[in-house]
């Protein structure tokens, strides 16, 4: 039987929160709950945030493609984020712009609360306040299923192999790295 | 902290500790089929708040996928019982290392000034965040991986948008 394991049921939501400890536990190990920490990510003047993301995506997708060559995860059956053009493209504006203001992002803003920071607080509750906001503003609902392109991914909207394309990612990140060790010796 | 505490213990190096959250996130592919997450789990709440006080909230087509279950709904919600485990996780790791309760590094800024850019920010990243269907954890990181289009459009606009808007927010962080 092949991957994923867990369809439903009480071991599927007993997974969430050990899953979760450990996010949150590897988060704060980071100190990526820490606003002015990543806020100084947006003025290139610490490079956590970059190195913490980068480093989790590329294990993740180096992890999931081979788990798949070798049949072990049918990746078919994991839930791959639905594409909506232009609700992403604003959306993730909106978004970065509250992330430098917040100097957290929500599941760093959690972590930032529960290690006792008041401003982790303050954008927990912001967020609830914007989502709610989100759903009673008429029109922005219908406004975040325009241009919608399904399950959407890079190698089909690229018309290149999956192994091509996560071997660029790879690359990319990898040469961000060196990078950011250069800015860092030059800061 | 009491003045007898032993001092916080240093960070850990980002390269291993992102490995470390690949490899969960790995796992949880691999478990359930799905990625980690943060703020569909606000949103849960968000409905269920909602819904308690309001009969119209199950007709609200934002808030009505997230009440199944009505105002019990974010018990039964994955992504609701992950954000109380990454409390407990940070709570955790915070209190062994000694580093609960860090103290303020924006002096320019009183505790209340803080909190409220605080809250403007979480209030965009909330707005953002339902408009993209996603954030940095259940968008950007757990689609990135996967290769999802809207997962590297929204990695785009977002740093895009960080990076021109920091310079007009220097302000918030003195």
């Amino acid at each position: 039987m092949s991957a994923p394991y867990l369809d439903g049921g009480g071991t599927y939501l007993a997974s969430a929160p050990l899953l979760g400890f450990a996010f949150g536990w590897l988060l704060e190990r980071a100190d990526m709950g820490h606003p002015k920490k990543l806020a100084r990510q947006f003025y290139l003047r610490d490079l956590t945030v970059f190195k913490v993301l980068f480093s989790a995506l590329i294990t993740a997708m180096l992890g999931a493609f081979w788990l798949a060559r070798a049949g072990v995860l049918e990746l078919g059956r994991v839930y791959v984020p639905e594409t909506y053009l232009l609700p992403q493209l604003a959306g993730g504006a909106v978004f970065g712009v509250g992330f430098v203001l917040a100097g957290l992002c929500p599941g760093t803003a959690c972590v930032a609360t529960a290690s006792g920071r008041s401003d982790g607080v303050a954008a927990v509750l912001g967020m609830l306040a914007g989502v709610l906001a989100f759903a009673l503003v008429p029109g922005l609902h219908e406004l975040s299923l325009v241009t919608p392109r399904g399950p959407l991914t890079l190698p089909q909207q690229l018309g290149m192999s999956t192994g091509a394309v996560v071997f660029l990612v790879s690359a990319v990140a990898l040469a961000g790295f060196a990078a950011a060790a250069r800015l860092e010796r030059r800061a | 902290m009491s003045a007898t505490s032993p001092p916080a213990r240093p960070y850990a190096d980002p390269y291993l500790c992102g490995v470390g959250i690949g490899l969960v996130l790995l796992a949880a592919y691999v478990l359930v089929g799905r990625g980690l997450g943060a703020s569909g789990a606000f949103a849960s709440v968000a409905a269920a708040g909602t819904a308690a006080v309001s009969g119209g909230a199950a007709s609200n087509p934002a808030l009505a996928p997230y009440l199944e279950r009505g105002v019990a709904s974010p018990l039964a919600d994955w992504l609701v019982l992950e954000i109380l485990g990454l409390l407990a996780g940070g709570f955790f790791s915070a209190w062994r290392a000694g580093r609960l309760r860090p103290a303020s590094d924006t002096p320019a800024l009183t505790a209340r000034g803080r909190a409220l850019v605080a809250l403007a920010g979480g209030a965009l990243m909330g707005v953002g965040a339902r408009l993209a269907h996603g954030c940095t954890s259940g968008l950007a990181l757990t689609g990135g991986a996967l290769l999802a289009t809207g997962s590297w459009i929204f990695i785009g606009s977002c740093f895009a948008a960080g990076y021109l808007a920091a310079p007009l927010l220097r302000g918030a962080w003195r």
